[in-house]
């Protein structure tokens, strides 16, 4: 008996295990006609939250039969993490407006996505409202599984006070190519008017790649995603002249190696960082800011400077079963109206093409936010392709080992990444 | 006719064979037993099926195929330049943790014994770190080890560059001293209960012999707390294996360029943010063996034969 019980527990545990294969029913196309009451999660960002409540509210009040039902994010490490926990346990909302397009390829993967394409006219609205940068959220099966929802183009934010204290023009810096730029932090440095001249998060997170080589990247390729044709583009000449003016910052000692716990260009340790309009409302009178775009080894004219979108979309979750009130939720979040509510509350930019036409009287009762807006018309997402975060990840890697530790030569860490993301860019 | 009194008989002598002489033992101890199979077995064994086959994640209802792969899975972690990178690191852990711990353990433990004035509260100032949670006593060591911190101030010149948690070779050590400090308590705690178990004619007759603090610590206080110090050794080395949120909140997810990184920090990352379960798991099973060889290694040398 002493030894049978383990055994026959082992064998149900193997059994039940083999068993819990993520297969069953369910009724897809009944799901996407159904309308009913649905649950949406939204961001915890409070300007945000605002916004979301206040959507909430009024598709409620015209929709008694299809309430929605909305909450925050539940709290977790990452969105994504939280939101993969919840395919994985049947226990996802209909909608998640907060949703990071790198996470797409994986949701999509696991089955937790309803494809858009699947209600009618859905495809062309996205096209209609996005425009050609709708081609970028498009899956490699050609279909959309979110709808592009808004963007935080990512720009050089820099504190006019520190400028001044440096002996920089405050007004208008010159911080258009990578010369200028160094020329610029060297002198934020040696003045001590900051403690950093800029300070971009030296971690190992995936993602924190997206506020330091990719936004240059994109400036400096002219629009280039980070894999494109199951290839990895960042190791040519344009990836090897960011890397090394990244390189050349943290070798001077521009930017620190060590995380800083805060926000460092809210607490006024760095004179510079890399961040979209949605910062705006955060640093609100704490720091006297100015804008540009992010430097390109040229100093190309800024209406030509492409950059990182930060987009944030809706997805609509498998585990939905009113798909069809899902959809027109959609539809009634993103039409003009709410989106003019959105860049109203948050700053943040809805992806539109009509962006500055759409909203004339914002942009100017809100000059500062035009800039972004400009700038909106002009981003680059994160590919789509599978594997996405191991992706981000490998290139992490290789990024921290030799542009910030400089353990390693650049080239020799780029081309070891670019073989990798290859392997990963194929879905092997 | 008499058949079937011998048949109950057999059936009431299996029934007692399998409950045994107490029956109520069984059912006092069912709810552990099912909490075993169900928050351990079930786990351990889907892990172990989840190795051996392609899987990742997928919502109900997902149709998906998770093909048996052999050892694909352990080769791709055995094979996996990060992997061993983290094991080396925990190694570096390992080496510093555990001797230290023990060792600064069972001498506080044996100082906090003779202390007569303020013992509770010498004794609950070496606890408080272990029961405070360890996100916010890392924001204590970021105060003290960042490059314009507490301790860097001090050395001045003598401060290292690339300072302590973003310097390859420091960074490790830092952690192991972080965690040494914070588990101090609990280990004393075991300590203490171990030398209230030590005769006190020993030291007597050993006074009575000539011996001298030290012979009395080393020939006495050591091999009479041995299954103490067993069982602190054993302890450290799970902490050890199980390393996460030090690494993770002190040096920002493994770095300085993954010289942080521990296995089950990779675990996570492979797991949970790369959507690679079945790699997570075989490195889990690795894990496992590695832990379960040290601690008979442990038990074999330290515990003794007895």
């Amino acid at each position: 008996m002493k030894r049978t019980l383990p055994a026959v527990l082992l064998t149900a545990t193997l059994a039940l295990a083999a068993g819990c294969d993520g297969s069953g029913g369910g009724d897809a196309s009944q799901a996407n006609a159904a309308s009913g009451p649905i649950t949406i999660w939204l961001s915890n960002n409070s300007e945000e939250l605002a916004w979301g409540k206040a959507m909430v509210e009024s598709w409620n009040a015209a929709h008694a039969d299809q309430k929605i039902t909305a909450q925050e994010i539940p709290a977790g490490k990452s969105s994504e993490e939280v939101i993969g926990a919840a395919i994985t346990a049947g226990n996802a909302p209909c909608l998640i407006f907060n949703t990071a397009p790198a996470a797409i390829p994986q949701f999509q993967k696991q089955g937790g996505l309803v494809a858009l394409d699947e209600f009618d006219g859905a495809a062309q609205y996205i096209t209609d409202r996005t425009g050609d940068t709708a081609e970028q959220y498009k899956s490699p099966d050609g279909k959309f599984y979110q709808m592009p929802w808004k963007s935080n183009p990512v720009m050089i934010f820099y504190n006019k006070d520190i400028f001044a204290k440096a002996g920089l023009d405050p007004e208008k810096p010159a911080l258009s190519t990578y010369d200028e730029f160094l020329t610029a932090a060297r002198k934020i440095k040696s003045s001590g008017a900051a403690p950093a001249a800029i300070y971009p998060a030296p971690s190992s997170e995936f993602f924190q790649s997206w506020f330091d080589f990719y936004p240059l990247f994109a400036a400096e390729t002219d629009g280039k995603q980070l894999v494109a044709d199951k290839k990895a583009q960042f190791n040519s000449p344009e990836g090897q002249k960011v890397a090394d003016f990244w390189k050349t910052i943290y070798a001077e000692g521009l930017a620190p190696k060590e995380l800083y716990n805060g926000d460092s260009f809210a607490d006024k340790k760095a004179a510079m960082a890399i961040v979209g309009p949605w910062a705006v409302a955060v640093y609100g009178d704490k720091v006297k800011w100015g804008a540009v775009p992010v430097p390109t080894s040229t100093g190309k004219p800024a209406e030509q400077v492409k950059t990182f979108s930060d987009a944030k979309n809706v997805a609509m979750y498998s585990a939905c079963q009113n798909r069809a009130t899902a959809w027109e939720v959609i539809k009634f979040a993103t039409s003009q109206e709410q989106d003019g509510k959105l860049l109203d509350a948050t700053g943040q930019m809805p992806l539109r093409k009509d962006l500055q036409t759409a909203y004339p009287d914002y942009f100017t009762q809100n000059p500062a936010y035009k800039q972004f807006a400009d700038q909106a018309a002009r981003t680059v997402e994160v590919p789509n392709v599978p594997n996405s975060v191991a992706i981000w990840q490998a290139f992490r890697d290789a990024y921290s080992e030799s542009v910030i530790f400089g353990k390693q030569p650049v080239a020799d860490a780029f081309s070891g990444a670019a073989t990798k993301v290859d392997e990963l860019a194929s879905g092997s | 006719m008499t058949a079937a009194p011998i048949e109950g008989g057999v059936r009431r002598n299996r029934v007692a064979a399998f409950f045994g002489r107490h029956p109520v033992g069984m059912i006092l101890s069912a709810p552990y037993a099912v909490y075993i199979a169900v928050v351990f077995a079930y786990p351990l064994g889907f892990s172990l099926w989840i190795s051996f086959h392609d899987y990742f994640f997928a919502a109900p209802g997902a149709v998906v195929d998770h093909p048996f792969v052999g050892f694909d899975n352990y080769k791709a972690v055995l094979t996996d330049p990060a992997v061993r990178q983290s094991f080396g690191n925990i190694g570096i852990f390992l080496i510093i943790n555990v001797p230290l711990t023990a060792a600064l353990a069972l001498i506080l433990a044996v100082a906090l014994n003779r202390v007569v004035h303020a013992r509770t509260f010498l004794r609950v100032a070496f606890y408080v770190p272990y029961v405070t949670a360890s996100v916010a006593v890392v924001g204590v060591w970021l105060f003290l080890f960042n490059s314009g911190g507490l301790v860097n101030s001090v050395l001045g010149p003598f401060a290292p560059d690339p300072s302590w948690l973003v310097n390859e070779g420091l960074a490790m050590p830092v952690i192991a001293l972080f965690v040494v400090w914070k588990q101090l308590g609990f280990f004393i705690l075991l300590y203490l209960a171990a030398l209230q178990n030590v005769p006190n004619e020993l030291y007597e007759s050993a006074s009575v012999d000539g011996a001298n603090g030290w012979n009395k610590f080393w020939s006495i206080t050591v091999p009479a707390v041995r299954p103490a110090t067993a069982l602190v050794v054993i302890l450290a080395l799970i902490t050890g294996a199980n390393l996460f949120t030090e690494p993770y909140l002190l040096t920002g997810g493994g770095g300085p360029n993954g010289a942080s990184t521990s296995p089950v920090l990779l675990m996570y990352q492979r797991g949970l943010q790369q959507g690679e379960p079945d790699f997570a798991a075989a490195l889990g099973v690795i894990l496992v063996i590695g832990v379960l060889i040290v601690a008979l290694i442990n038990r074999r040398f330290i515990e003794g034969k007895d």
